[in-house]
């Protein structure tokens, strides 16, 4: 039934069979040059080139010219407050960002699908919706403003609301990277260090935070790289006063209204500098967070 | 290898939340006053302020022919970018993901680069290939293409913002796969083509769905990029977030707003979709960052 | 591509077909023949100049340690690999770079790789349904093969359920029939058994048996259990870091394994460390016939029931007796501290058998190999 019927088909008789392709075979899952070669000419064309437009423009400036564009004062007041700004909207999502994670992974509370599904906000609510939202809460008369303008604290049009709209769009980076480390630690261990006489926070301090540390610094650095970028949410809320409440993309955007792309290029190359410095730190902090679980 | 066992999402640890009830009071206390401080509040202001003056002017806001070709100008831009960025994730994932060779990892770095640099940064690049200084520029106007400051530049500056969406999505979970289905598939005779349709797709299509959604959702919301490349030109090349940022800065809070809301109601559903695919297909939900 | 399901031959009994379809006896040709193959991995050879005929109807077994390449040469034979050098035949026709989806072999993968969108029927129809057009076998057709191999694995019935909802056993079972509809011309196995519990794996052994038999088809499955290599196999290839030590059947390779490796690996030879000299080995009283061996040191594999107790020749201390149907097993040890396992028909001198007793060995059997 299940016969080798002679006649039922016969291996490929062309030669090319029996001689070695000009491209050896590697692999019997199919596609491989077809798939990598497209991937790379439209990697190239839509990110490659384009990015590297960038940095051949700004390499086309005298030294002169390009720390003039990218060192003004103007300049590093922007990168002060973008890299300042985006720093401490980390922080502040490092702390509250990992309670949530903890307080989602370990406690059930009424309303906990509810803010699990509202952390990824950020990721899907279009950033120029968040700024103009958070502008008018924040304004003096807007609802939380209005309640903080009495002791006198602004938020909006100053530096603060640079923080505050960081803060919003960098939320769900620390909270997700935590939650499936935390999720994965071994109850055991904690339990033996209970059994081991250990009381419940110094096992957190040194059971579980060094577990989750490696987790921790990425998502902070995630954060820190999404704020140091961000454009739409920020615009709304600065006030965007040069040396006082301008962030680093703004000044570029500023630039180039001016039809001044040499400058553009300029500042935005010490931003692409800095985004691959991140981009590095990232990829170490998730090797070694690969080593430790 | 079983899709029906319980995920460890699902089980938690009910029993090992050990701390004394007032801390965890205190904990749950401060993440729920957090959340809604920083996520509730801003989302409830933007139907507030559009609802403001009632459900007329609302509407009336909408119905605005700017509006109208904000709104068309997004979905046009949303489904050129989005299929070709899907297209790409799963060229990509099938390269990446299913072969093993030299520079693989730096391929990937490469792919997710839209998601470290600055939307601002992106415009710019574009301006600086097709603008009418750029690389491109004077072959453009004389084939009298416009780029910069028209469609083709809204919709190329959304593809790369949103270039690694889908790739990243998939290349975990098609790497979690293996290649054992494929090979198999190989083995009883099937050509490349019918592999992939009736092997690979199956399994990756709630991972692509997925990808698809958060995609989509940045695609019809991004600002800065286009910002840059669209020249703000009212009717035109204006898409619903710019038209937000222009009514916003004449003072037409309701217009403003009720643009903004119509984009608040994208994100809601979303994040519904998301949250129902994760609970119902837990291994997608794998790389949400 | 015609799909014969006239031909039914073997259905009632359990021979494989008829071999005068193909001309010379089936020892005189090769369904696959490999030759040379070498493959290089990134730090070891996985195969190093490995040659090996599979011939029409028998069931081979490739046995060895991880890594000496067994996978590694399955996977070439099934176009999923492929190698540096050397040839891949498929009835004296280079198959050697063609691809997997044209050389028509049956491969069941050792976690099964079941399509697992797909119910159980549609798993064992892909290979027909995904034919080109023309040859592909119309639906009625390939409704009845799914049928016939579902009888065939004993699932009746149970075509409608996802492989998510079978057993490791019958998973197996679906993956060995699914790469059985394509009437492939030779059937490999990777690991048939290896993520099985001890019991299924038993009578999933007959099984396979059975359905080798009935199917008539080349197979050649890969094994790391030397035990399921010799009680299932026609024939046996050892394979060592990626070399072929011996291919034989399993009483040859029991018997007269060819070399020290094949001596130590097959069967439950104790290893004595020695010396040859004018073709005897010796290890303290204990002598063995050793052509042929050059004087020097030597290695002697002398399995347990190849002892017996004697006067005088090697000296054991009995550690631990265990009794085992018609045989008394019995753990010593040598006045070198060598440990040895012995067998010895139940009742021998059993009073002389208790823990702390020495008592004096010979050997009646065994092979002796210089030592490298």
């Amino acid at each position: 039934m299940v016969a080798l019927a002679p006649h039922a088909g016969s291996p490929p008789r062309h030669p090319s069979a029996a001689r070695r392709p000009l491209f050896r075979r590697r692999s019997a899952v199919p596609g491989f040059a077809l798939t990598l070669g497209t991937t790379i000419l439209i990697l190239s064309l839509v990110v490659l080139i384009p990015v590297s437009a960038v940095v051949i423009r700004a390499a086309g400036m005298t030294p002169e010219a390009f720390a003039a564009a990218a060192f003004s004062r103007r300049a590093l007041h922007a990168y002060y407050l973008s890299f300042g700004a985006s720093f401490l909207a980390a922080m502040v999502n490092g702390v509250f960002g990992a309670l949530t994670a903890w307080a989602l992974v370990r406690y059930s509370f009424p309303g906990k699908a509810l803010v699990n599904a509202i952390v990824d906000l950020p990721f899907a609510l279009p950033t120029a919706v968040a700024g103009v939202s958070l502008a008018i809460l924040y304004a003096p008369t807007g609802w939380v403003g209005g309640f903080l303008a009495p002791f006198g604290i602004k938020v909006a049009y100053n530096p603060t609301g640079v923080l505050i709209a960081l803060i919003f769009i960098g939320l769900p980076f620390v909270v997700r990277t935590l939650e499936p480390v935390l999720r994965d630690l071994p109850i055991d261990v904690e339990e033996a260090a209970a059994t081991l006489g250990a009381g419940r926070f110094d096992t957190i301090r040194r059971v579980i935070v060094p577990a989750i540390l490696p987790a921790w610094l990425t998502g902070f650095a995630l954060a820190f790289a999404r704020a140091v970028g961000e454009y739409g949410s920020v615009i709304f809320i600065a006030g965007n006063m040069p040396f006082k409440s301008e962030i680093a993309p703004l000044l570029i955007a500023q630039e180039l209204e001016q039809f001044d792309s040499a400058a553009a290029s300029a500042i935005a190359v010490v931003m692409l500098g800095v985004a691959f410095l991140m981009l590095l730190l990232i990829n170490g902090l998730q090797a070694w967070a690969r080593r430790k679980t | 290898m079983s899709l029906t066992a319980p995920s460890a999402a699902k089980i938690g640890h009910p029993n090992i939340g050990r701390e004394p009830l007032w801390v965890r009071v205190v904990v749950i206390g401060v993440v729920i006053a957090f959340v809604t401080l920083m996520l509730v509040l801003p989302l409830i202001a933007v139907f507030a302020q559009a609802l403001s003056k009632g459900l007329s002017p609302f509407v009336e806001a909408i119905g605005q022919p700017d509006s109208l070709s904000a709104i068309g100008l997004t979905l046009i831009t949303a489904a050129i970018a989005v299929p070709f960025n899907a297209a790409f994730g799963v060229i990509a994932a099938w390269a990446i993901a299913k072969h093993r060779f030299v520079g693989k990892s730096l391929l990937v770095s490469l792919i997710d680069v839209p998601f470290s640099i600055s939307p601002v940064v992106a415009g710019l690049a574009y301006i600086l290939v097709f603008g009418l200084q750029g690389w491109a520029g004077s072959w453009l106007i004389d084939h009298d293409i416009k780029i910069i400051f028209a469609v083709p530049g809204i919709v190329l500056a959304t593809i790369f913002v949103t270039f690694p969406f889908v790739a990243r999505q998939l290349i975990p979970l098609m790497q979690a796969q293996g290649v054992d289905e494929e090979e198999a598939a190989a083995s009883l005779g099937a050509s490349a083509l019918k592999t992939f349709w009736r092997v690979t797709a199956p399994n990756i299509r709630w991972g692509l769905l997925y990808g698809v959604l958060l995609c989509n959702a940045r695609a019809m919301g991004e600002f800065g990029a286009v910002s840059v490349v669209s020249g703000h030109i009212r009717g035109l090349t204006d898409t619903m977030p710019l038209h937000v940022e222009i009514l916003y800065n004449e003072y037409d809070f309701v217009g403003a707003f009720a643009v903004a809301a119509l984009l608040c109601l994208l994100a809601i559903v979303t994040l519904i979709l998301k949250a129902a695919l994760e609970a119902f297909q837990p291994e997608v939900a794998a790389n949400a960052v | 591509m015609p799909y014969d399901l006239e031909h039914k031959a073997s259905e009632a009994g359990l021979t494989a077909p008829s071999n005068a379809l193909e001309g010379p006896p089936p020892e005189d040709r090769a369904a696959v023949s490999v030759r040379g193959l070498k493959k290089q991995f990134a730090r070891y050879p996985a195969l190093n100049d490995v040659s090996i005929d599979v011939r029409p109807g028998e069931l081979l077994a490739l046995l060895g340690p991880s890594g000496s390449g067994k996978t590694t040469l399955l996977r070439t034979i099934a176009g999923l690999e492929f190698p540096d050098e050397g040839q891949v035949l498929f009835d004296d026709v280079d198959v050697t770079y063609a691809s997997a989806a044209a050389r028509r072999v049956g491969f069941v993968f050792q976690q099964y790789a079941l399509f697992r969108h797909m119910t159980v029927a549609k798993n064992i129809a892909f290979g027909l349904s995904v034919r080109k057009r023309k040859d592909r076998p119309n639906r009625k057709a390939i409704d009845a093969r799914v049928a016939e191999l579902l009888k065939l694995i004993e699932l009746e019935g149970l075509g409608k359920r996802y492989p998510a909802q079978l057993s490791g056993g019958q998973r197996q079972r679906v993956a060995l029939a699914r790469a059985l509809a394509v009437s492939p011309r030779v059937l490999l196995l990777d690991e048939p058994f290896g993520a099985l519990d001890a019991t299924v794996r038993k009578s999933l052994r007959r099984e396979l048996r059975r359905i080798h038999n009935a199917a008539g088809v080349a197979t050649v499955f890969v094994t790391h259990d030397q035990e399921e290599a010799l009680e299932l196999a026609d024939r046996v290839a050892v394979l060592n870091l990626g070399r072929i030590e011996q291919i034989a059947a399993p009483d040859v390779l029991r018997n007269h394994p060819a070399t020290a490796f094949v001596a130590g690996f097959v069967g439950e030879a104790n290893r004595l460390e020695g010396a040859a000299r004018g073709g005897v080995f010796r290890l303290g009283a204990l002598e063995l016939a050793a052509e042929g061996v050059a004087d020097g040191p030597a290695l002697a594999f002398v399995r347990p029931d190849q002892f017996e107790l004697a006067g005088q020749g090697l000296e054991i201390t009995v550690e631990r007796v265990t009794l085992a149907g018609l045989i008394t097993r019995v753990d010593a040890i040598d006045a070198a501290g060598h440990r040895l396992e012995i067998a010895l028909p139940r009742g021998t001198e059993a009073g002389a058998l208790v823990h702390g007793a020495k008592v004096f060995v010979k050997a009646v059997g065994g092979r002796v190999f210089p030592a490298t």
